[in-house]
Order: structure tokens, then sequence, then C-alpha cells
């Protein structure tokens, strides 16, 4: 921890601390950073929520932010909901194929991809894209005096900057994922069925039969939380940026690691709390 | 009224409006006034006990080397660091006890001129310079540009300008975009972050005589932190001259002059007919000394 540092200069007859000192002081100075960021980052959406119920956004700002986190993040999901349903279909095929039981593949790959994978991989890839830019943007505002100038204009700068953001990422992120979700089964259909040539009746019937309506929407749920985590770390990051080129740097990589590590945690939580629900209400009714 | 007619009037039987009484008080008090303010980053003293009043349409330059504090001082008086202690009055209101709204209120009477602009790097020109109108009035586009055409032109900027992006002008055009955007909304105090930084002799001239047309045309103050001697002696009525605080005794005042641009080559103190003639002096041994203090320092952990 900064500011912990160790003097040669003791008064004599006063132990110089040990090993295990260090260790404890680096450990607890961890510990206590951790605590001060999660607090940090609590005052940072707290302050974001209250903006947002008490002043709407200009209409300009929101749209911009709506074209950048949804447009411009269309055709980087697209692909890779296609290439997760066509890996997907790759890598089940041989194993499914010793049993006998190809014919479900669309059983597998849609249940994965619009459980976990589609909202998954789709949030780590837009924490990536969206988190990072994100950080990036306002990390360099906070740099180059913008973020001071709109404070000493009038505006608040959560208000301005954050608010905007956290609405695109909260709304598109969720219509990103259901892309992703559908592209992956359109690229598991066809390198299923038209590459390795499963029939393609048995491939619906099975998929049809094994994902559920709660399967599709407990996978858009999470991506709601995921579209929030997203958009307050990385807006977080931003505002807590270091000056120059290299701070800027910093904040965008900070943003999409702990965007990173927040989404499978949280994705991790809701499982268990979804599955919980789900077996708590259907549960006596289901049998495979 | 004749000026003979004014000598006979008895202005004691005029009863007077307490609007007019007010005027009078705030004309009187000054529109700054800092009473001992320290601020502090973590464990290192920026500013220690300043105190300062700055009077209405006063012009006032902040100079001193790197470091010394000018622009945290600049900041605090704009209620945009807050101090650890003391307080900052603008216009008899403590910006350190006024609500959230207020204080956005209060921010419509102050300008700030950054130091490299601080322009909004996905606007326009014209938006920049728009956005505080939009900010706090509401008013209508024909009124917004025609407003912000003036700016632009009181600055010296071509109408093909305002269409532009920042980072397609050049520095100088940016610092007058700038001072166009602080002065939309006809603010009281105007504050300056080195203005003439970073620009030839010619365009930080230029940049002179805009904030002098400034005080001539709005019944503004001013405050313009600088190591530029020739726009402190050049655009303002008083200068005062801090020193890094680190380098002082414990009782040593951080304000080293405080008085007219014309008393700064007569000034008692060695350091600061120093800094006004740019001599560098004992400095570099100091610096050595320091670095040599710190390495030591850092040795020891």
């Amino acid at each position: 921890m900064a500011g912990l540092t160790y003097r040669d200069d003791l008064p004599l007859g006063e132990k110089r601390p040990g090993k295990l000192s260090h260790w404890v002081t680096d450990w607890g100075g961890m510990v206590v950073d951790g605590v001060s960021t999660v607090g940090d980052i609590t005052i940072f959406a707290y302050r974001m929520f209250v903006w947002m119920f008490t002043r709407r956004p200009a209409k300009g700002t929101l749209l911009t932010n709506f074209y950048h986190v949804g447009v411009l993040s269309l055709p980087v999901v697209a692909l890779t909901g296609t290439f997760i349903g066509m890996v997907l279909a790759v890598q089940s095929h041989r194993q499914f194929a010793m049993i006998g039981m190809e014919n479900r593949l669309g059983a597998v790959i849609n249940s994965s991809l619009v459980r976990e994978l589609g909202p998954v991989l789709a949030a780590t890839m837009l924490a990536g894209r969206v988190g990072s830019a994100i950080a990036a943007v306002i990390g360099t505002m906070r740099v180059t005096e913008q973020i001071e100038a709109l404070t000493t204009m009038g505006a608040d700068p959560i208000h301005y900057l954050v608010v905007p953001r956290f609405l695109a990422c909260l709304l598109l992120i969720p219509a990103l994922t259901i892309m992703a979700d559908f592209m992956g089964i359109v690229g598991g259909y066809f390198y299923s069925v038209i590459v390795l040539g499963i029939d393609h009746a048995a491939y619906l019937q099975n998929s049809a039969d094994f994902v559920t309506g709660y399967d599709l929407f407990s996978g858009i749920l999470k991506s709601f939380f995921f579209g929030a985590i997203i958009a307050i770390v990385s807006c977080y990051r931003g505002f807590n940026c270091q000056a120059g080129a290299e701070g800027v740097g910093q904040a965008a990589t900070a943003a999409f690691v702990m965007s990173f590590v927040l989404i499978l945690g949280v994705d991790l939580v809701l499982n268990i709390l979804l599955d919980a629900f789900y077996y708590a209400v259907w549960a006596p009714e289901t049998s495979l | 009224m004749t000026p003979d007619k004014a000598e006979e009037f008895d202005f004691q039987s005029v009863p007077l409006d307490p609007d007019t009484l007010d005027d009078v008080a705030k004309a009187d008090c000054p529109i700054v006034d800092v009473r001992g303010v320290t601020v502090r980053f973590e464990s290192q003293t920026i500013l220690k006990e300043i105190d300062l009043q700055i009077q209405r349409g006063q012009t006032l330059a902040i100079i001193g080397e790197s470091g010394c504090g000018k622009t945290v001082l600049m900041k605090t008086i704009v209620g945009l660091i807050p101090p650890s202690e003391g307080t900052v009055i603008f216009d008899g209101r403590d910006l350190g006890r006024i609500s959230q709204q207020e204080m956005t209120r209060t921010r419509r009477r102050f300008g700030f001129v950054f130091q490299n602009a601080a322009l909004f790097d996905s606007m326009n020109i014209f938006d920049n310079v728009a956005f505080p109108i939009l900010q706090h009035e509401k008013a209508s586009d024909s009124e917004i540009e025609g407003r912000v055409m003036e700016k632009l032109s009181e600055v010296g900027l071509p109408p093909e300008a305002a269409m532009k992006f920042p980072a397609e002008i050049s520095g100088g055009m940016r610092k007058r975009v700038g001072l166009a955007r602080a002065l939309i909304l006809q603010p009281e105090l105007v504050v300056y972050d080195e203005p003439t930084t970073g620009l030839d002799p010619i365009m930080s001239d230029v940049i002179n005589e805009l904030i002098l047309a400034t005080r001539r045309n709005y019944p503004v103050t001013s405050v313009v932190v600088t190591h530029d001697m020739r726009t402190a002696r050049k655009v303002a009525n008083r200068v005062v001259m801090l020193y890094p605080r680190r380098r002082l005794q414990a009782d040593q005042s951080q304000m080293l002059f405080d008085g007219s641009p014309s008393d700064l080559d007569h000034a008692d103190d060695r350091r600061v007919r120093q800094f006004v003639r740019g001599e560098a002096g004992e400095r570099i041994n100091e610096l050595i000394r320091e670095t040599a203090a710190i390495s030591q320092s850092n040795a020891g952990t």
C-alpha cells in the first residue's frame, strides 16, 4: 500500500520489522485498497442512480451513446455469436456421435448458447469493445481537463457522461445478447446440418424440446446485469484515470479486467439463484 | 439632470431602495474572499493559510514558479477543489456551505479558460461555445447561433471555423475558442489558467489583447494564472506571487508579493526580483540539494 514504508533510521533498541510484518502490511494494504475501491464504486453508482431518476439526459447525448454501444457493436457481436455456435457444434459432435446421439446436438448447442455462452461471451466481447472505449474516452477527458470544464460550466459530469452510457449499456447489451444468441443458433445449425449432415428435423425438434423459455429469460436477465457492470466499472475507471497516455491505457485495461472478473462472479451468483428459483417453482413437474 | 442641478439635489431626501442598498454593500465587499485556505493532497501541503481578497473589476495575476500552487489556488477559488481548511467566499456566499443546486447556479457566474482550452473533442467549435447556453438557458436556435457567431467574431475567429473540430484547429485558435466559451454567458469572474503558455509571441500578445478587451467591454473581474511576466505586466492591475510551500519554513508566508505590476522590479524579496527577471541564481544548487535529500530519504526506506 502506498504510504506504508519502513525506515532504516529507527531509534536504538527498536526492532526492525521482519518478513512477516512486510507480508501482513502488503496483504493488509491490498485488502484496504480493495475495500476502498468497492466503497468508491458504490458511491459512484449511487450518484449515477440519483441523477438517472432526477434529470433526464439530453436526447442528443443519449442517441450518440446508443449508436456507439449498439449499432457499432452489431457486427462484432454477430460474428462472435456465429462462431460460438459453430465451435460448439465442432466440439460436441464427436462426443455425441460416440454414443450415437448426434441428433441431439441441437439441444446442447442451443441450450448452452442461450443460457450461458451467448450472454457471457457477448458481455466479454462488449467489455473489451465498449467498456475499454468508455474508460479511454472518459479517461482522456479527465487528463485533458474536459471533465473539469464540464463542472465549471454547471454540468454534472456524472449526469452528462455516465447516465447516457449506463442507459446505453443497460438497454442495448441485452439486445446485443439476443443478436449473439440468434447468430449462434444460426451458426450451430449451419455447421451441424449443412457441414456435419445431421438430420434437419431431428436437430430442430431436439432444440425445441430442450431449450425452454426460462433458459432464454435467464440468459437475457443476466445480460442486464452484465450491461450495468460494464458501464459502471468502465465509467468509474475513466473518472479515476491517472495522468498521461499511460494512465489512459491503464484505465482502459483495468476497466476490461475488472468488468470481466465481475461478469464471471456475478454470472456464478445469478446462475445459483436462477437455478434455485427454477427448481423451487418448476422442478416437481420437470423430468428428462 | 445638469451638473449644477446635481449639486443642488438633496440625496438624503430620497428613500433608499433595499436592492440598491444591497448593491452598494456588494460593491464595497470583495467579489472573492479567500480566508485562511489550506489545500492538502494526501500528506502534501500545496497551499497553507492563504488570505486573498479580490475586488470587483480587478485583474489579478497570480505568478510563481511551477508547482507553487497557482492553479490549485485558482481552482479553489472557483470551487473545483474544496479547501482542506479555510473558506472561499464568492459574492458574500461561502462556497463550502451552499447546496449543489446553488453551486451550479453560481458557476454560471464564472468563466474558466483552461491551459489547453479543454474543448470537448466530440463537439465542433460551434457546439463547444454553445454548450454553456444550452446548460443554463432556454434560447431559440437562432438566438444561440447569433450569440455564438458574435462571440467567435469577438475573439477573431472566422465563421468557417465554427464547424471544425478541436483537433482540426491550431493551439492559438483553441485558446480563443476557450475564451469565447468562457465569455458566452457574460460571467462576473473570469479565470485564465496559463493563457499564453505554448503560444508564439504574436499569438500570446493577441490573447493578452483579448483579455484587455474583455475587461474594457464587460464589467468583469479577472484572475490570470501565469508565469509569463509579459502577460502579468500587460493585463494585470495587481500581482500576487506564490512560492512553493515545501521550500519555506513553517512560519513563512507563501505569498511573497502582493502589489502592482510596476512594484515588481523593486520588490524587497530577492526571490521575487529573481523570478521577475528570470534569473536562476542559487536555484540550480537548491534543486541539486533537494534531489540529494530525496534520494537519501528513499535509500532509507
